[in-house]
């Protein structure tokens, strides 16, 4: 999509959910509740802010030894009997995980939750080869069924209420209305109870990779995730080069940290850690356990040192829970797969800067993400470095020329003092309406009036000259 | 196609130039030269209590705050005396049970329909039980937490697919928190190895996926029973 295409149309989709006050309120409302349960469970730690500062120092050894931890769990992983794919490309990972589907004569495929399989586009790829893929996870059917992208990081269908869930049962399930968020539930757990049993292929994400196990965790709530990994005869997993950490132990901090952070629980319902396919001697798992690492340009993220520390996103999504940009523009409006304020420091990275500066603009740079964010990535001054990389030799000659008038005034006293009276004047005096030359800003703001005399001349007047 | 030295490859190339040291913000306890590690977690995460009483009321009330149900039994007659009521209370028809194990007799002798996780069951037999009855490795205090694994739990499936988990549980089994119960897995399986699966069950399975309202029972089990004893 060409450049003009990709921010034009961000900023009509984030018009339009602005001015839109019914879903505005929507989200505030639900993220609300998820600020005061957060609240109260970070209360609860001895020390939050050092838990925080503890995370991100380990994210922080992981990453920048990554090639010797990624190492480590690579042999770790394939001496528990797992194999392991690299795959540069997004388009490598895809034609893996087809290609092994068929291999294995798969007819159908159930999957929970994965930001790394959103990323890669990995549904489309199986369905066009003709294998039915179901996500497991409430929110993600509920927009698979819909034929949208995850709205949230972690809340996919935080955007719906329950009457728009139960029309789509209704029209896709055949099921009968109901307000009633149990019922809606319960519907879903019965499609899924059948496939799960009847999965050849289960699909996962994953939360950690432990170097020194050779094992990884999944974080979920729903159980969906357990059932996906011990049913269907072959488990794949996915996950980027990223998701290490050094020690079994740092999953004491880790998750219950995630959970905190990601949904304001004090723990997720089901941690699970996973070493490999069944055991011999153990009574049910799947016979193979494949396991996707991902580049896909997240290396370029890497040799970027000054933003590095973007790599230690554990996905929790709270600061786009406590984004005001994210909570007026809504998550499908930035048309990426990792929405809000992180989602806006990685994407110009995984993605190109030059079609996707523009979301570095989207920032009040309040800098409420990087306070909230569990591994303390500093994210909003990377929205900063973004914009300076953006518009690095990228001036135009009417900026130039621009820049060398005002450079030339700011030296003269005498010209910036007629410059500063001859724009007040200007400003008064300029056209008003359609033929506003401010209309981008007045269009949907006030300008604030000028003020009657300069600073210099107040000064002046105050002190008695300098 | 790509192999593992590629990716390695490039990822040394991109480490080449060192990242910014970490700055500290002025909050916290930590400093440059000491970023803490996992002897200092403890400290940093909710305070668990010395006694072990005080970290199995802590566990009590985590457990019940997420709706899971803690019960307390004299010993292993007691047990299953309260076994036995509560399938004859609540109808118990038809039970999921893990073929080992120190409580295997017992839970063997309940009255019911008997489904055994052992090589080869029947997943759609598992699946239409009212109750898996598992054993644990531990419980976690600070969390509220069971860990249960595909050894200790009779595999993968029996602790997620019937609709009720009940868990028998001793009570030097119970933990303050989670390192300590990543400790224990170590001393449990040192020698055989790691199981292909560990698990941290935090009550009973759970969604907000609809206007971020509480369901239990999303794809898991819509209860979560523990039962466990009192030191002498």
């Amino acid at each position: 999509m060409a450049r003009a295409t990709i921010s034009a149309q961000f900023r009509t989709a984030a018009s339009k959910l602005t001015a839109d006050l019914k879903h505005r309120g929507w989200i505030s409302k639900s993220l609300r509740g998820y600020e005061t349960s957060r609240r109260g469970n970070q209360a609860k730690y001895g020390d939050w802010n050092s838990a925080r500062e503890a995370a991100g120092s380990i994210k922080y050894e992981a990453v920048n030894h990554l090639d010797r931890y990624l190492e480590e769990f690579a042999r770790n992983f394939e001496a528990n009997g797992g194999k392991i794919f690299w795959a540069s490309t997004g388009e490598e990972a895809r034609d893996y995980v087809v290609k092994l589907a068929r291999d294995r004569g798969v007819r159908s495929v159930i999957k929970s939750k994965s930001m790394t399989a959103e990323e890669i586009h990995l549904n489309p790829a199986l369905e066009e080869a003709g294998l039915p893929v179901v996500e497991s996870d409430l929110g993600e059917y509920i927009v698979q069924l819909r034929g949208e992208a995850p709205y949230h990081l972690v809340f996919p269908a935080m955007h719906l209420d329950r009457h728009e869930i139960s029309t789509l049962f209704e029209e896709k399930l055949g099921s009968a209305p109901t307000d009633d968020p149990e019922r809606l539930t319960m519907i879903a757990r019965e499609v899924m109870r059948d496939k799960y049993l009847t999965a050849d292929m289960g699909i996962t994400g994953a939360n950690f990779a432990v170097a020194e196990t050779g094992m990884i965790s999944i974080t979920e709530n729903e159980g969906n995730a357990r059932l996906t990994a011990a049913l269907p005869k072959i488990h794949v997993a996915l996950m980027g080069i990223e998701k290490i950490i050094p020690r079994l132990e740092d999953l004491a901090l880790f998750l219950p940290m995630l959970a905190t952070a990601g949904a304001g629980q004090p723990m997720t319902c089901y941690n699970s850690l996973y070493t490999g396919p069944r055991k011999a001697g153990e009574v049910d798992g799947p016979e193979e356990f494949h396991l996707v690492i991902l580049d896909n340009k997240r290396t370029q993220l890497l040799a970027d040192a000054e933003q590095r520390d973007a790599l230690h996103c554990i996905r929790c999504g709270a600061c786009l829970n406590v984004c005001p940009i994210f909570r007026n523009v809504g998550g499908h409006s930035y048309g990426t797969t990792y929405q809000g304020p992180i989602g806006s420091v990685i994407t110009p990275h995984l993605r190109g800067l030059q079609n996707w500066k523009h979301l570095s603009a989207a920032s009040s740079l309040c800098g409420a993400c990087t306070e909230t964010c569990p591994v303390k990535i500093d994210i909003h001054h990377h929205l900063l470095h973004n914009r300076r990389n953006a518009a690095q030799g990228k001036q135009t000659w009417y900026e130039k020329i621009g820049f060398r008038l005002f450079a030339w005034a700011a030296r003269s006293p005498g010209l910036f003092r007629f410059g500063g009276r001859f724009a007040g004047l200007a400003l008064k005096l300029r056209p008003r309406g359609p033929l506003d030359p401010l209309q981008a800003w007045t269009s949907t703001r006030g300008f604030p009036t000028p003020a009657p005399r300069s600073f210099n001349a107040y000064w002046r007047s105050r002190k008695g000259g300098p | 196609m790509s192999d593992a030295r590629t990716i390695l490859t490039r990822i040394r190339e991109a480490l080449r130039e060192p990242a910014p040291k970490r700055h500290l913000h002025g909050h916290g306890s930590l400093d440059e030269d000491r970023p803490g590690g996992p002897e200092d977690f403890r400290a940093w995460l909710p305070p668990v209590g010395e006694r072990w009483s005080e970290q199995f009321e802590l566990f009590r009330a985590n457990a019940l705050a997420l709706k899971a149900e803690v019960v307390v039994y004299r010993d292993t007659k007691d047990l299953a005396t309260q076994l036995r009521q509560r399938a004859a209370a609540e109808g118990w028809k038809k039970l999921a049970l893990a073929r080992t194990g120190w409580s295997a007799d017992l839970l063997g002798q309940l009255p019911g329909d008997k489904v055994f996780a052992d090589a080869g069951y029947d997943r759609g037999a598992v699946e239409s039980c009212d109750v898996g009855v598992t054993e644990c490795d531990a419980l976690v205090a600070q969390t509220g937490s069971v860990l249960v694994t595909s050894a200790s739990a009779g595999g993968r499936v029996l602790s997620v697919l019937p609709p009720h988990h009940v868990v028998v549980a001793r009570h030097d089994q119970l933990v303050p928190d989670l390192s300590a119960a990543l400790a224990r897995a170590r001393e449990i399986y040192r020698e055989g190895g790691w199981p292909s699966m560990l698990s941290f069950i935090t009550g009973p399975s759970r969604t907000g996926d609809i206007e971020r309202i509480l369901v239990l029972g999303a794809h898991g089990p819509k209860r979560l029973t523990i039962f466990c004893d009192q030191p002498a």
